[in-house]
C-alpha cells in the first residue's frame, strides 16, 4: 500500500470522526474529583507529572540537540571522552534528591488513605460476577446494584441499538448507592465469587474486593451529585459491564431516603422540607428496584409483572430476553424440559446452580426468586400455568 | 594449536545441508542441529512468527474496541484475545527474540566457538513450537481458551474451561525452555571467553544477558510452583488460593509477581544491551560510563526483587507495605536514568549517522524514557490508585515493550543481519518501516494515557460514549503499525533470499565487537580457536575507514 492511499484511508477515518463527535469528550486528564483526597491525589498527580515533563524537557532537549549538531555531516571527528565519575556522581544522586522530594508529599497523602478512624457510617460492598451488593450497617438497608436494563440490552452482540441512544450507556445502574454528604463514610469491601475491584474515579477510591478478605476504605464526599465508576479487576466475561454509581445526598435528604428504606418515620428535620426530598429522592433506588412486594400469596399477574423485570435483570444475558438462550453455552429455557417440567427441579437449578449457571439462592430474595420461575414458566408459550409462591422458594432446600 | 582440534574442523568441511541437498537432510538438519547460529535463526524466526500471531489477536482487540457497542466478538472472546496476546507475545515473541539473538551473537562476540551446552540448546527451542501449538489450540477447546487475564489471578481462573491444565503445562514448557537458555548463557558467558576478555571487558550485551539469565533461572521457577498450584487447586482438591478452604488468593498475587516484576526486566535488560551496543557504533565514540552502565543494570536487577507488590497496591496492604514497595519502586527511577543520560553522553559530541539499527536506538531511548515516565508516575501509589487496571497502565507497560523491548529486537536484527545474511538489507525500506513504527505506535498508544485518566478500566470489550473518540485513534494506529512491520518481513527476506548489496566484514566503520573479525555471512563455525584480540583497535578503525573510501563500498551518509 502506497502512503498515500494509507494517507487517504486515515484522512477518511478522521473525517467520518470529526462527524460523530457531537458525543465527544476529548477529556485527557485525571478528574480532580469531589473529595479532599481526591483533590490531593489529583495534585500529587500533577506534580509527578511535571516533574517529568521538566526532566524530559531538558534530557530530550539535550539528546535532539546533539542528535541535530552532533551527526556526521556538521561533526565529522568524534570526541573521545566516555567516563567520569563526577558526572555519574551528580546524575545519581540529583535524581535521588528529586525523588524524596516526592516520597514524603505521595506518603502523607498515602497514610491518610489508609486512616478509617473517625467514620460516621459503614456500607459493606460485596462484588459477585457481575453486580454489586450495598449492605449498611447501621441502618439494615440491603440491595444490588447491576447494569441497567437499557445499557444492557444494548451491549448484547449485534443488538442493533446505537450505545449513543442510550443514556450513561454502560455507566448505569438499576439501583444506586446513596451517601450523605460531608460524612466520613467506610466501606468494607469483600466478594463472593472472583475478585473484583470498586472504583469512583471521583472520590479517588479504589479498591480490591476478594474473597475471603474483608477491605477497608473510606470517602467523605463534599459536593452532592451522582458519581459513576467502574468495576476494575477483571472478574469473567461481564467485566466491563459491572458499574458503579453514587448518589450523594444532603444529610436531611439522605435521612428521608433511608426512612422510605427502612418503612420508618420520616424524621421531622426532613418532613419540613418535603418539596426537597420528592425531587431529589425521587428518582433512586426503590423506585426501580425490579423487588416484589410480599404478600402472603402473590397472584399469578403480580408475580408475572415482577419476574419479568428479574429475569430480564439476572437471566437476559445469558438465556436471552426471548428465551431462546445462546446454545450450547446457554440453553434456551422456551419449550425446555426444565422451564415445563418438574418445578422442583427448576427451583433447585435457580436457588443452586448447574454448571456454568451461579447459583441465585443467596442473592435474590425468596420472592424475586418466586417471580421469575412464575415467569420462566408461563412466558414465551410455556403456558404451564404453575404460579410459584415465595413460601416454596422459602421451603426449598 | 593440536593437529586433533585442526582435524575437528575438517568435519564440517561440506557445511551444513542446504535445500538442494534434497528435503529430508535439509529438514532433519534444523531439527537435528546444535549449531548456536542456525538455533539463532530459528528462535528469531520462531519470535517474529509469534509477534504476527499475537499481533492479529491485538487487532481484534482494536476492531471491537474502534467503537462503542458490541459489534465482533463475545466479552469471552474478547477475554481470551487479550489473555492470549500477553501469552504469546511476552513468551513467544519478546523472550525467544532475545534468546535468538543471545544465540547468534553471545559467542561471537566473547570469542567462543559455539554455547556451552549445544544440545541443551536444541531441546530448549524445539520445546516451544509445541508449547504455543498446545498453548493455542486452547482457543477451539470446550470453554474456549483461557480468559483470566495473563496474569492468571485465582478464583477467576480456576473458572477457566477445558484449557486450564493445557495452558498450565505449556507453561511449564516455556518455563524449562527459558531456564535451559538461561543457564546456557550463563555457563558459556563465565567459562568460554577468549582469555584476554576479563568480565569488565565484555560487550554491554553479554553482560545484560548474563544478569538477564540469572533473572530467568532465579524466577521461572517460581512462576512453575504457581500455576502447578494453581493445577492441583482445580483437579486435586487442594486449596492454596481458595479462601474456603484456608487458602489465600493474594498469595497467589504475591508469588506471581515475584516471578512477574523481575520478569519485567528479563523483557527489558537484553534491550539496554543492544541499544548500548549501537549507539556507540553509529555515534563512533565508545560507551559513555561502561562501569557505571554494568553496575546500573546490576542494580536494576537486585531492585526487581523488591518491588514486585507495586503491582497490587489496591489489593490491600498494611500502609507500612505500602510505603515500602513505593520507596523501593521510586529508586528503580535512579539506575534507568543513569543508563538514559549515558546513552545520550555517548552521543554527545559523537560523530552520528543515523541507518536504521541508530533510528530505532534513538527512538527506543526517547519513547523507552516516555514509558519509564509513566512508570514513575505509577510507582506514586495515591497515584496509582486512580491509575490502577486503567488505560494509563496499558499505555504505560506498552511504551517499555512495544518501542522498548520489541524496537531494540528489531534494531539488534537490523544492526547485525548483514553479519549474518552476508547481504545489506534495504536502507530506504528500513527508514520507512522506522518512521511508520514510530509514528503508529504513539498513534496507537499516547492516547490511551488519556482515556486511563479519564476512567477507562482496562480488559474491557467496550466502553461509554466518552472514551470513544482516542479509542478509534487507537485503533486506527494499531492497523497501520502491525501492518508497516510486513515491510520489515520482506526487508529481512531479501537479505535471506540473499538479494541485496554484500556486506564488507566490518558493515558498519564505527563497530568494534569481536563479531566483526569474522567475514560476512559469518562462517557456519566461528572461533573454533580463540581470538588474541577482543576489539577492533582505533588505529585500525582509520585503516578500515580508507578501505571503505576505496572501495566506494557500503555508504555512510
Amino acid at each position: 500500500m502506497s502512503v498515500k492511499t494509507m494517507l487517504s484511508i486515515v484522512s477518511g477515518l478522521l473525517a467520518w470522526a470529526m462527524s460523530s463527535a457531537a458525543l465527544a469528550a476529548w477529556e485527557v486528564n485525571m478528574p480532580v474529583g469531589v473529595t479532599e483526597i481526591s483533590r490531593e491525589v489529583f495534585g500529587l498527580h500533577m506534580l509527578i507529572f511535571w516533574v517529568c515533563v521538566a526532566i524530559g524537557v531538558v534530557v530530550f532537549g539535550v539528546m535532539f540537540y546533539s542528535v541535530f549538531a552532533h551527526r556526521k555531516s556538521r561533526h565529522p571527528k568524534p570526541a573521545d571522552f566516555h567516563e567520569s565519575t563526577l558526572v555519574e556522581i551528580i546524575w545519581t544522586t540529583l535524581p535521588f534528591v528529586i525523588l524524596i522530594a516526592m516520597a514524603i508529599p505521595a506518603a502523607g497523602t498515602l497514610i491518610k488513605m489508609e486512616d478509617t478512624r473517625g467514620t460516621e457510617m459503614t456500607v459493606k460492598i460485596t462484588g459477585y460476577q457481575w453486580k454489586w451488593q450495598y449492605e449498611y450497617l447501621e441502618h439494615d438497608i440491603s440491595f444490588f446494584s447491576s447494569l441497567s436494563a437499557d445499557s444492557n440490552e444494548a451491549r448484547r452482540l449485534g443488538s442493533g441499538i446505537d450505545p449513543a441512544t442510550v443514556d450513561n450507556y454502560l455507566l448505569d445502574v438499576d439501583n444506586r448507592l446513596v451517601l450523605p454528604v460531608d460524612t466520613k463514610v467506610r466501606f468494607l469491601l469483600t466478594s463472593n465469587d472472583v475478585i473484583h475491584a470498586w472504583w469512583i474515579p471521583d472520590f479517588a477510591v479504589k479498591k480490591d474486593a476478594v474473597p475471603g478478605y474483608i477491605n477497608e476504605m473510606w470517602t467523605k464526599v463534599d459536593v452532592p451529585g451522582v458519581y459513576r465508576g467502574q468495576c476494575a479487576e477483571l472478574c469473567g466475561r461481564d467485566h466491563g459491564f459491572m458499574p458503579i454509581v453514587v448518589e450523594v445526598l444532603s444529610k436531611e435528604d439522605f435521612a428521608a431516603w433511608v426512612a422510605e428504606q427502612t418503612g420508618g418515620e420520616v424524621p421531622a428535620v426532613v418532613a419540613a422540607a418535603p418539596a426537597e426530598v420528592a425531587t431529589d429522592a425521587a428518582p433512586d433506588a426503590a423506585a426501580e428496584e425490579p423487588a416484589v412486594t410480599a404478600p402472603a400469596e402473590a397472584s399469578m399477574a403480580d408475580l408475572m409483572a415482577a419476574g419479568e423485570k428479574v429475569y430480564n435483570t439476572y437471566c437476559g444475558a445469558c438465556h436471552q430476553k426471548n428465551g431462546e438462550g445462546m446454545p450450547p453455552a446457554f440453553p434456551a429455557l422456551k419449550g425446555s424440559p426444565v422451564a415445563t417440567g418438574d418445578l422442583a427441579t427448576h427451583i433447585d437449578i435457580v436457588i443452586n446452580g448447574k454448571n456454568a449457571m451461579t447459583p441465585f439462592g443467596a442473592s435474590l430474595s425468596d420472592e424475586q426468586i418466586a417471580a421469575v420461575i412464575t415467569y420462566e414458566r408461563n412466558a414465551w408459550g410455556n403456558d404451564t400455568g404453575d404460579v410459584v409462591q415465595p413460601a416454596q422458594i422459602a421451603a426449598a432446600p | 594449536m593440536s593437529h586433533a582440534a585442526t582435524h575437528d574442523g575438517h568435519d564440517d568441511h561440506h557445511g551444513p545441508a542446504q535445500l538442494k541437498d534434497g528435503l529430508v537432510p535439509w529438514v532433519m538438519r534444523w531439527i537435528g542441529t546444535t549449531n548456536h547460529k542456525d538455533l539463532g535463526t530459528m528462535y528469531l524466526i520462531f519470535a517474529f512468527t509469534m509477534f504476527f500471531i499475537g499481533g492479529a489477536m491485538s487487532l481484534v482487540i482494536r476492531a471491537e474496541l474502534f467503537q462503542p457497542g458490541m459489534q465482533l466478538v463475545s466479552p469471552e472472546f474478547f477475554n481470551s484475545m487479550t489473555t492470549m496476546h500477553a501469552l504469546v507475545m511476552i513468551f513467544g515473541g519478546v523472550m525467544p527474540g532475545f534468546v535468538g539473538l543471545a544465540n547468534w551473537m553471545v559467542p561471537m562476540m566473547i570469542g567462543a566457538g559455539d554455547l556451552a551446552l549445544p544440545r541443551v540448546n536444541n531441546w530448549g527451542f524445539w520445546i516451544l513450537p509445541f508449547a504455543f501449538t498446545m498453548l493455542l489450540s486452547t482457543l477451539f477447546m470446550d470453554g474456549g481458551g483461557p480468559s483470566g487475564g495473563w496474569t492468571m489471578y485465582p478464583p477467576l481462573v480456576l473458572q477457566t474451561g477445558d484449557a486450564l491444565p493445557y495452558v498450565i503445562f505449556s507453561i511449564h514448557l516455556m518455563g524449562i525452555s527459558s531456564i535451559t537458555g538461561a543457564i546456557n548463557v550463563v555457563v558459556t558467558i563465565l567459562n568460554l571467553r577468549a582469555p584476554s576478555m576479563t568480565l569488565l571487558k565484555m560487550p554491554l550485551f553479554v553482560w545484560t544477558w548474563l544478569i538477564t539469565a540469572y533473572l530467568l533461572i532465579a524466577v521461572m521457577p517460581v512462576l512453575a510452583g504457581a500455576v502447578t498450584m494453581l493445577l492441583t487447586d482445580r483437579y486435586f482438591g487442594t486449596s492454596f488460593f481458595t479462601a474456603a478452604g484456608g487458602g489465600d488468593p493474594v498469595m497467589f498475587q504475591h508469588i506471581f509477581w515475584f516471578f512477574g516484576h523481575p520478569e519485567v526486566y528479563i523483557l527489558i535488560l537484553p534491550a539496554f544491551g543492544i541499544v548500548s551496543t549501537i549507539i556507540p557504533t553509529f555515534a563512533r565514540k565508545a560507551l559513555f560510563g561502561y562501569d557505571s552502565m554494568v553496575y546500573a543494570t546490576a542494580s536494576i536487577a537486585f531492585l526487581s526483587f523488591i518491588v514486585w507488590a507495586h503491582h497490587m497496591f489496591t489489593v490491600g496492604m498494611p500502609v507500612a507495605g505500602e510505603l515500602f514497595f513505593m520507596f523501593a519502586t521510586m529508586l528503580i527511577a535512579v539506575p534507568t536514568g543513569v543508563k538514559v543520560f549515558n546513552w545520550i553522553a555517548t552521543m554527545w559530541r559523537g560523530s552520528m549517522t543515523f541507518e536504521t539499527p541508530m533510528l530505532f536506538a534513538v527512538g527506543f531511548v526517547f519513547l523507552f524514557s516516555l514509558g519509564g515516565f509513566s512508570g514513575l508516575m505509577l510507582a506514586i501509589a495515591p497515584a496509582d490508585f486512580q491509575y490502577h487496571d486503567t488505560y494509563f497502565v496499558v499505555a504505560h507497560f506498552h511504551y517499555v515493550l512495544v518501542p522498548g523491548a520489541v524496537f531494540s529486537i528489531i534494531a539488534g536484527v537490523y544492526y547485525w543481519i548483514p553479519k549474518w545474511t552476508g547481504v545489506m538489507y534495504s536502507e530506504f525500506w528500513g527508514k520507512m518501516h522506522f518512521w511508520l513504527s514510530a509514528i503508529f505506535i504513539n498513534v496507537t498508544f499516547f492516547p490511551q494515557h488519556f482515556v486511563g485518566l479519564a476512567g477507562m478500566p482496562r480488559r474491557i470489550p467496550d466502553y461509554n460514549g466518552q472514551f470513544a473518540d482516542f479509542n478509534w485513534i487507537s485503533s486506527v494506529g494499531a492497523f497501520a503499525f502491525f501492518f508497516a512491520q510486513f515491510i520489515f518481513i520482506f526487508n529481512m527476506m531479501r537479505c535471506m533470499a540473499k538479494k541485496g548489496e554484500p556486506a564488507t566484514q566490518r558493515v558498519w566503520e564505527g563497530a568494534h565487537g569481536l563479531e566483526w573479525t569474522v567475514p560476512s555471512p559469518a562462517p557456519y563455525h566461528t572461533f573454533e580457536v580463540p581470538p588474541e584480540q577482543i576489539t577492533i583497535p582505533e588505529d585500525e578503525l582509520t585503516a578500515v575507514h580508507d578501505e571503505f573510501d576505496a572501495l566506494d563500498g557500503h555508504k555512510l551518509s
